[in-house]
């Protein structure tokens, strides 16, 4: 008596033992290998990490929750690459901690949303979207244009994103703080370091308004950037197929 | 009957190191309060010195100046349930239930008329949503899974739970979990991944309650006096430490700093994509299903007075449902840059898994075989049997839309927000409606239920509500996909992306409608539970209908 | 490591295991003298508390 009512007293852990066993498997075959297999990530050219203020207007996209009516995913169907142009690859998010790919379109897809429009347009939309898109349902962000972008800590931002993986040099992040000034303002003595530092990064001021550096500025240059970095005359189609 | 157990009592020594553990929470909040240079986490940590503070003093009240003794009446049968702490959970499931329908309605209505939105930082679609999902997720389906486990672990095991602070660090540490998340989505606090939008220290917080929850769970049946455990129990554990297992993998993060609310996710890009949905889609099945599952296997045997259909099927539904659950998540990223293989396995498994979701289904409903009549006099069965059917058809549709060809169309559409929501609402929430109907109740010793007549108009008026919110967007969503890859004669895309916005207008519409009508029903489901426990109506206080022991 | 190393591993050993835990569970299901314990369980919520 005392044996079997021992017995059955383990059982919660043999449960609990079973349960883990089985429900490890799924995950450890399907996720384990895309951190091993050579392929998962193409072979691209022109990939770098974000600017500062770029990276900036990132967490201001990931503060606003965007990602909830915007994808950032080109599926590779022939209407997603006419609608929006070459399908996304997984090279193109490698530095997006976290990836911001979205589930749901109830805008369009963001994913080479830079270059596309000015950044008057972003700026007007940003302000009041129905004054340039009248069927949009899109909440209008008056608020970025005042908020002043706080970007006293930039430095932890990139050194963080480093310790996860990302490529910044030590100097990338001991300048981060000046980078990001200099990428708003093409007369700044730190210019051509910037540029050294982020070659193909746009300098300018993406707000429009000088004296101020607002979230808006951040999240124009963020949005202006998408999708930009992969040169895609030198992309291999065929070797990265997988 | 013999006494089973003898009155509970709590030690001076988990009163004290409990006291101090919160101590040092309150300790670190200090720190946040004074380091951080963001108001809203300053803000949490204010919300932390007082709830830590709190939560002190009421641990030092437990049963003092009583020899630590705990209040607790003994049940017929001699046991001395906890059922204090079920009580706790039951209210806040129905409190948090309103309040997620309610955003839900709010951020439907946002859609049909975006000046709803009004253009501030703190009510914009994007801060609401994620309020909307954690609120009907985890704090309405939360405290209805953790009450009902809490509930069905002791009476299936004949024993008081495990610990007298545990319960209820569980249950309070849950709630504060709940709204650190909740004001801090409003504030601009979220690290933007789906379903799992809490930052680093919201994160550690919960696994610490979560694996407090385990414990209890794992204790509990330690405990118990019946040699086999009851089924329920086996999806209630699968529930819980699958989700610990989703939840710490999916949110490693490394923060800026430990006294800012920012991190930045372990993973990056396809790894952190497949790592995302692995977690989402079992947050489906581990939170959503198996939790659930296992209040349909103690609930409907309960309600309908006769045991389970097949024992045998419920033992092999449980393997292979949560062994075949885990590999479902590919199929949320299909045709993406995740590899090719991983979305093919990723659909297999999801077509499997519509045999082990049919299988329960069918253990339930033939439950009621010989006692079909029962539907007609007892609206709670009706609502749980119909959430078994809504079960069934939102687990024949999941696997259809993990089929590569079906996703193409109905991804990134309102499809998949119809899918979730017959799921949700059908499944999730209609099995929820039952056994809170079916608790309040017991719990405060009513004969019966305030008013039949009030289950049967909730029943009605919120499967109207259902009905018009999925077929509304199944249309919109077919709509919408179709109209993404039409072409026109000359071989251009017919449609402009906004021409496809316009044209969901009316169906948004419907939805909110719909949206509307299912809140309405949960608060005639709120007013009779309320009037129940007032004890009114056919709600008449136990000990009058019957004598006292 | 490459796709096909996966792949070999998968219809191999991997097929073993996932059969062989399918038939522990199928067999811990049907076994005939587990029949009284499951029939018991199944009653224990409609037991008098």
């Amino acid at each position: 008596m005392s044996f079997k009512h021992e017995i059955f007293e383990k059982n919660p852990l043999t449960l609990l033992v079973g349960i883990l066993i089985v429900v490890a498997i799924g995950g450890l075959v399907e996720i384990a290998p895309l951190f091993y297999l050579e392929n998962t990530i193409e072979k691209v050219k022109g990939m770098r990490p974000y600017t500062p203020l770029e990276l900036a207007g990132r967490n201001v996209y990931v503060r606003e929750g965007c990602y909830l009516c915007h994808s950032q995913m080109i599926r590779s169907t022939r209407d997603e690459v006419e609608r929006y142009g070459h399908y996304s690859l997984a090279a193109e998010s490698m530095y997006d901690h976290p990836f911001q790919w979205g589930s749901k379109r109830t805008g369009p897809d963001l994913a080479r949303v830079g270059n596309k429009y000015s950044d008057e347009w972003h700026r007007e939309h940003m302000h009041d979207p129905r004054a340039v898109v009248p069927e949009s349902v899109m909440p209008g962000y008056p608020f970025l244009a005042k908020n002043d972008l706080k970007f006293d800590l930039i430095s932890s931002d990139l050194k963080a994103n480093q310790m996860v993986g990302v490529p910044y040099t030590d100097e990338q992040i001991k300048f981060a703080k000046a980078d990001l000034m200099a990428q708003l303002d093409e007369d700044s003595d730190d210019y051509d370091a910037f540029q050294e530092r982020y070659p193909t990064a746009k300098v300018r001021d993406f707000d429009g308004n000088p004296q101020k550096i607002s979230e808006l500025d951040a999240l124009v240059a963020y949005l202006q950037m998408l999708g930009t970095l992969v040169d895609f005359s030198l992309y291999n189609e065929k070797e990265n197929n997988r | 009957m013999t006494n089973l157990s003898s009155p509970p009592t709590v030690s001076g020594l988990a009163k004290g190191l409990t006291s101090v553990f919160l101590g040092l929470g309150v300790l670190m909040a200090i720190i946040i309060v004074a380091k951080t240079t963001s108001a809203p986490f300053a803000f949490h940590g204010y919300i932390m010195i007082l709830a830590f503070t709190l939560g002190i003093v009421a641990i030092l009240n437990m049963g003092f100046g009583k020899n630590g003794r705990i209040e607790a009446e003994a049940s017929p049968a001699g046991v001395f349930y906890n059922d204090s702490v079920v009580k706790a959970g039951v209210i806040a499931a129905a409190f948090w239930g309103i309040a997620g329908f309610l955003v839900g309605d709010i951020i439907a209505w946002q859609l049909v008329f975006p000046s709803l939105n009004f253009d501030t930082a703190w009510t914009n679609f994007g801060r609401l949503r994620p309020l909307h999902t954690s609120a009907v997720i985890f704090a309405f389906g939360g405290n209805v899974l953790i009450s009902t486990s809490f509930y069905v672990v002791q009476r299936t095991g004949r024993t008081r739970l495990a610990g007298e602070i545990a319960p209820w660090f569980v249950f309070w540490g849950y709630q504060l979990f709940i709204v650190l998340a909740a004001t801090g989505y409003i504030l601009g606090i979220t690290q933007s991944k789906e379903y799992a939008e809490p930052e680093w220290y919201v994160d550690i917080w919960l696994t610490i309650v979560w694996v407090t929850y385990l414990l209890v769970y794992l204790g509990t049946l330690w405990k118990r006096r019946e040699s086999h455990i009851y089924v329920a129990n086996w999806f209630y554990l699968a529930f819980i430490v699958t989700v610990a297992m989703l939840h710490v993998v999916n949110n490693l993060a490394m923060p800026i700093s430990f006294v800012e609310p920012k991190s930045y996710s372990l993973f990056s890009g396809v790894q952190d994509a497949l790592t995302q949905w692995w977690y989402g889609h079992n947050a489906v099945g581990f939170f959503l299903t198996a939790g659930f599952l296992g209040i349909m296997y103690y609930f409907v045997p309960k309600r309908a007075e006769r045991p389970v259909y097949s024992y045998r099927l419920s033992i092999v539904h449980f393997w292979s449902l949560i062994f075949l659950y885990i590999w479902a998540g590919p199929h949320h990223l299909h045709y993406t840059a995740l590899p090719d293989w991983t979305q093919t396995l990723g659909m297999t498994f999801s077509v499997i898994l519509w045999m082990p979701s049919w299988g329960g289904m069918v253990n339930g409903l033939m439950t009621l075989s010989g006692a079909w009549d029962k539907l007609r006099t007892d609206p709670v069965l009706k609502m749980m049997v119909v959430s078994l059917a809504f079960y069934g058809m939102s687990t024949f549709e999941g696997p259809l839309m993990a089929i590569k060809a079906v996703n193409g169309l109905s991804h990134y559409t309102d499809w998949t927000i119809g899918h979730v929501h017959s799921g949700a609402l059908g499944w999730v929430a209609y099995v929820s409606f039952g056994a809170l109907y079916c608790m309040y109740p017991w719990l405060w010793k009513r004969k019966a239920l305030y008013s039949l007549k009030l289950v049967n108009m909730h029943f009605w008026i919120s499967t109207v509500g259902i009905v018009l919110y999925i077929t509304s967007m199944w249309v919109s969503g077919v709509m919408q996909g179709l109209m993404w890859r039409a072409y026109d004669s000359l071989g251009f895309l017919e449609y402009s992306f906004v021409e496809t916005v316009e044209a969901m207008h009316p169906y948004y519409f419907i939805r909110a409608t719909g949206g509307g009508l299912f809140l309405i029903g949960a608060l005639i489901m709120v007013y009779n539970l309320w009037r129940t426990v007032r004890g009114d109506g056919d709600a008449v206080p136990l000990a009058q209908a019957v004598p006292a022991e | 490591m490459t796709h096909q190393d996966v792949a070999n591993f998968a219809e191999s050993w991997g097929l073993l295991l996932l059969f062989s835990m399918f038939v522990i569970a199928i067999a811990y299901a049907f076994w005939p003298t587990n029949k009284k314990k499951f029939t018991k369980a199944a009653y224990r919520p409609l037991e008098e508390e």
